[in-house]
């Protein structure tokens, strides 16, 4: 479909042929690990739809400083860290918990649910001691749970396992199961220990495969409003999903639920009377929209907010869904609106930052997405990679048949998931679904990275240190977008950093005002008059003149 | 409201910590590890550990903080670490050449229990261990004590890896500096410096946690502990060990092993701590106290006793680590302020706590203390009566902004604010940085709070 990829000049290269670069980033390898980073380095060739294969999600190698979190991270941390009347209780050691309190700028606005609870300022956890490790620590998450009721009584307990928790076989689902059914309020919980799977990605998986075990379908109320959709993938960092929440009234879209960046659990609950799943983040969350597709018989679809262009593509699609013509005048309405300031601003920046070179190496979209707000701007991606992306997130989702399942991902629980004999309602017919298919709406697909960059750029899965300082050492990139570890080592070299998962305190970057704000801090940051001053003058003029120059 | 559901009513927990004043031992680890010159920490566990500990480090110092991982999946687990280690080992050397690999283990390789030195052995004897080369390792499971047991493990690993005795006596001095920021570190060495004396610091973050901007990355920069310095602290004449529960097992360690004598002080917060820290050196040494240092110390209680009035009688609560909220306490009621409520997460002993009692006996107001307690129940005390002044970390904020006190950011971890890392709290010079910013505290709030009627200029 798009296969819009243009070949990269060498001027953009700096002249430097792509085959030669890589070979450079494997030079230092000892063998059977270059072997294995050559899989992962791949240099973009679009022909048509095809793209080549890159290795992804496989283990980090021990020893590589590698950007990965864990399992855990990807459960507690990303996806269900943003709800806010969860009380997460984080069963292990201390660490765990504490590195997961306010760290990843989830913002939420809890006055807009009647009770007004929001736990997301606190962190909970069993703070297990050796003797735990020794005896076992049911006993004392058990007492933690009645304790977190106690102080708080929240309608929803959840609990997320540890590393150790798993290798001293802690049962915490049968814990859960006790005190729920003891206390009367939802508690369930996450086999997340941190060593599953090769990355945050399986716990994704994990937290998408709760929820949707017990709390998605719980309340089948179906509340007014025309348009009804889920936003899924989308974490409310820097206030994104505030932006495309605005945007959704404006239009006259229903929001649902969000999964979940300001969400709450009763929200998740009625999740599936909605008409439409939109998927942002196409990593962390497809596994709830497949699932709710075969349960419930709701659609998805994959949309981006990050653009201005891929905003109003995105509502556009949202329209051409409901085939509603009062629908489709509003949102282009909407856009006519919106997109005066949009274009105002590219006029004006774009002058500074066109042919300027950015690289992107973070999460499991954002690293795509992105590419977006660069393009407007009128830059070039060199190149870019995802931290814990699968196949189908460069490729596309065509490769999913395709793709082989190692010992870590079988080690992730695969829910079978049937269609509810009650509740499931498809929403549209297969004819109509067919329709609208001929019409160009595509559903369940995603169009992977690889295809949308230009042919000769380097796409690199789980990029490592070592490769990150030799890019930066080659190409000397106007910008370079990565997270917090990275952050310092880049602007050592003098080139600006731009944190895609915590927007280094800025934000929100998400719909059309967000893109407003992307420009500035980009521009801001290219065009920053402080790299000029790396050198002090006598590094500059090193030698010594003894004239007096002031007189 | 961002703390909306802490009440006043205190309710008995014995198994939910409710967010926490202390963090894990590998963080500490990994922090002491970054003092050794050329080194490169090693997470021995899951990906995720170092992916935090580098994260939050980060956050706090602003600067890189270079680390690898054994990245254990599920046959790790099971199977033990080895292979990985082993593999991590070959891969760290060949790839970011280190001078030394400093490998930490975590709650998952501690209870698979992974035998460090078995796994060096077969490393070394494997050659994955470069000639001229160094691994060393301390045990550090998350489920005992806390960063700041982390920060003690490492830095004992040190002296058992490295120091011995040569033989005889030299002049050196050694100080493990504890748990404290780059800044502070710098600052002891300079007042050992201007009193004349070669001292040995062990270890030493500062030049790598505070560095310069270059326009060139330096994966092992300019400063830490040399190897050669740690080998030659077997043969210095005394090591002065600040803060008992960071630095005492390394300076016992020492003394066991090599026969330096060692004297475990406070940490060098506030006037008489200094003054104990100086006159230990000074007698160690055997050498006289310059003018400069005296002028220092008049310097600052010039500023205690001009600004007395506004230290006099404020309540003040205190949540940090053990060490340091100790060294407060003492700074605080010596210029006349009130400690009331004292947390730390870290568990450090009933003889720590009784130090607290004696250090706030004349208080005259209840002194609540809690260790190990957390900030939940700080924050229900808070709640219960209020104070003038909180000192904490950033994650104190949200208490700060809920009861609108004002807040002095202090300790381990400040993610919202730069400084820390610059300016030191230690020695005289950093009594005053300290008086400053409780200075700053106060009087921005009673301008804050006045009328336009009794707003003032002049004191």
């Amino acid at each position: 479909m798009a296969a819009t990829a243009e070949k990269i000049d060498k001027f953009e290269l700096d002249g430097m042929d792509p085959e030669k670069i890589k070979e450079e980033l494997l030079s230092r390898y000892p063998t059977k690990v270059a072997r294995k980073r050559a899989k992962q380095i791949i240099i973009n060739k679009v022909e048509g739809c095809e793209v080549p294969v890159i290795q992804s999600n496989v283990r980090t190698i021990p020893g590589l400083m590698s950007q990965r979190g864990c399992c855990y991270a990807g459960c507690k941390g990303v996806v269900l860290g943003p709800t806010r009347d969860i009380v997460n209780i984080t069963h292990g050691p201390i660490g765990c918990g504490f590195y997961s309190w306010l760290t990843r700028r989830n913002q939420t606005d809890p006055s807009t649910t009647p009770d007004g609870h929001n736990f997301m300022t606190y962190c909970f956890s069993t703070d297990m001691q050796d003797q735990e490790i020794i005896f076992g620590g049911e006993k004392k998450l058990k007492q933690a749970i009645q304790e977190a009721y106690d102080n708080f009584k929240p309608k929803a307990i959840a609990v997320f396992s540890t590393c150790p928790v798993g290798l001293i076989g802690d049962d915490v689902h049968s814990v859960c199961r006790e005190m729920k059914d003891k206390l009367g309020i939802n508690i369930f919980g996450f086999s997340c220990e941190g060593y599953k799977g090769v990355s945050q990605s399986a716990g994704h998986h994990i937290a998408n495969n709760q929820i949707f075990k017990h709390v998605i379908g719980n309340d089948d109320t179906v509340k007014e409003g025309d348009f009804k959709i889920n936003l899924l993938g989308e974490y409310n960092i820097g206030g994104d999903a505030f932006e495309i929440e605005r945007i959704f009234k404006k239009c006259g879209i229903t929001q649902v639920a969000s999964f979940s960046g300001n969400s709450s659990i009763d929200a998740f609950a009625n999740s599936h009377t909605a008409d439409l799943n939109l998927i942002m983040c196409h990593r962390s969350i497809n596994y709830v929209a497949e699932m709710m597709e075969k349960k419930y018989g709701l659609p998805w679809i994959k949309v981006n907010f990050i653009g201005a262009e891929a905003t109003a593509k995105s509502l556009r699609k949202i329209a051409a869904y409901f085939e509603d013509q009062k629908l489709t005048d509003k949102v282009e309405e909407v856009i006519v609106q919106e997109m005066p300031q949009v274009l105002k601003s590219i006029a004006e920046i774009k002058p500074r930052t066109e042919g300027k070179r950015a690289m992107l190496f973070v999460g499991g979209s954002r690293a795509h997405h992105y590419q977006e707000l660069f393009k407007e701007l009128g830059m070039i991606t060199l190149s870019a990679g995802y931290e814990f992306g699968h196949r189908d997130d460069y490729e596309g989702r065509k490769v999913l048949p395709s793709i082989k399942v190692d010992a870590d991902s079988r080690n992730i629980e695969e829910l079978s998931v049937k269609a509810d004999p009650e509740k499931f309602n498809p929403r549209k017919s297969p004819e109509n679904l067919q329709k609208l298919k001929e019409k160009g709406l595509e559903f369940s697909s995603y169009e992977g990275m690889m295809p949308e960059m230009k042919n000769g750029v380097l796409v690199i899965d789980d990029i490592t240190q070592y490769e990150t300082e030799k890019l930066i050492e080659l190409f000397k990139p106007d910008i370079f977008c990565a997270g917090i570890k990275e952050k310092y080592t880049i602007q050592k070299y003098g080139i600006p950093m731009k944190q895609l998962h915590s927007y280094d305190y800025g934000g929100p970057y998400a719909g059309f005002k967000g893109a407003l704000n992307f420009y500035k801090d980009i521009d801001r940051m290219v065009n920053s008059r402080v790299w000029g001053y790396l050198k002090a003058p006598w590094q500059i003029k090193p030698e010594l003149a003894a004239t007096y120059a002031w007189e | 409201m961002l703390l909306k559901h802490t009440t006043d009513e205190i309710k008995a927990r014995k198994a939910l910590t409710i967010n926490p004043a202390k963090t894990c031992q590998p963080i500490g680890a990994m922090y002491a590890s970054l003092g050794i010159h050329g080194c490169l920490p090693h997470s021995h566990g899951s990906q995720g550990c170092y992916a935090y500990h580098r994260s939050t480090l980060t956050r706090h110092y602003k600067e890189p903080v270079m680390a690898a991982t054994s990245a254990f999946t599920e046959g790790a687990s099971v199977f033990g670490g080895q292979a990985n280690l082993l593999q991590a080992l070959d891969n760290i050397f060949t790839v970011y050449n280190p001078d030394v690999v400093a490998v930490h283990t975590t709650c998952l390789s501690e209870t698979i229990g992974d035998d460090i030195p078995q796994i060096f052995n077969k490393a070394i004897a494997d050659g994955k261990v470069p000639e001229g080369k160094y691994v060393l390792h301390a045990n550090t499971p998350s489920y005992v004590g806390s960063h700041i047991t982390g920060f003690a493990n490492m830095t004992k690993a040190m002296v058992d890896y490295f120091a011995v005795s040569n033989g005889h006596k030299e002049k050196t001095v050694n100080i493990i500096p504890g748990y404290v920021e780059p800044a502070d570190m710098e600052e002891i060495k300079r007042l050992g410096d201007i009193m004349g004396i070669k001292t040995i610091m062990f270890p030493d973050t500062s030049k790598v946690l505070n560095g310069p901007m270059t326009g060139r990355f330096k994966m092992y920069p300019e400063g830490g502990v040399t190897i050669k310095e740690l080998k030659l602290a077997g043969s210095s004449k005394g090591t002065i060990a600040l803060g008992n529960l960071a630095s005492g097992a390394a300076a016992k360690a020492l003394d066991v092993k090599c026969k330096v004598p060692c004297q475990i002080l406070d940490l060098p917060i506030g006037l008489q701590a200094t003054d104990m820290f100086i006159d230990t050196l000074r007698q160690i040494a055997g050498v006289n106290v310059p003018d400069a240092v005296t002028f220092e110390r008049g310097q600052m209680i010039d500023i205690i006793t001009d600004m007395h009035q506004y230290f006099y009688g404020r309540r003040v609560g205190l949540v940090g680590d053990p060490d340091q909220i100790l060294a407060l306490a003492k700074f605080l009621v010596s210029i006349d302020m009130c400690p009331v409520y004292i947390v730390s997460g870290s568990p450090a002993g009933k003889k720590f706590v009784k130090r607290l009692e004696e250090i706030t006996q004349e208080v005259p107001y209840e002194v609540k203390i809690s260790v190990p307690g957390d900030m939940f129940l700080f924050h229900q005390w808070i709640k219960q009566e209020s104070v003038d002044l909180i000192i904490g970390n950033t994650y104190a904020k949200y208490i700060a902004r809920d009861e609108d006190i004002p807040l002095i950011r202090f300790g381990f971890p400040i993610l919202d604010r730069v400084g820390h890392s610059y300016f030191p709290t230690v020695g005289y010079k950093g009594g005053i940085r300290l008086l400053e910013k409780i200075l700053d505290a106060i009087l921005d709030r009673i301008d804050r709070d006045s009328s336009d009627i009794s707003f003032e200029l002049v004191m």
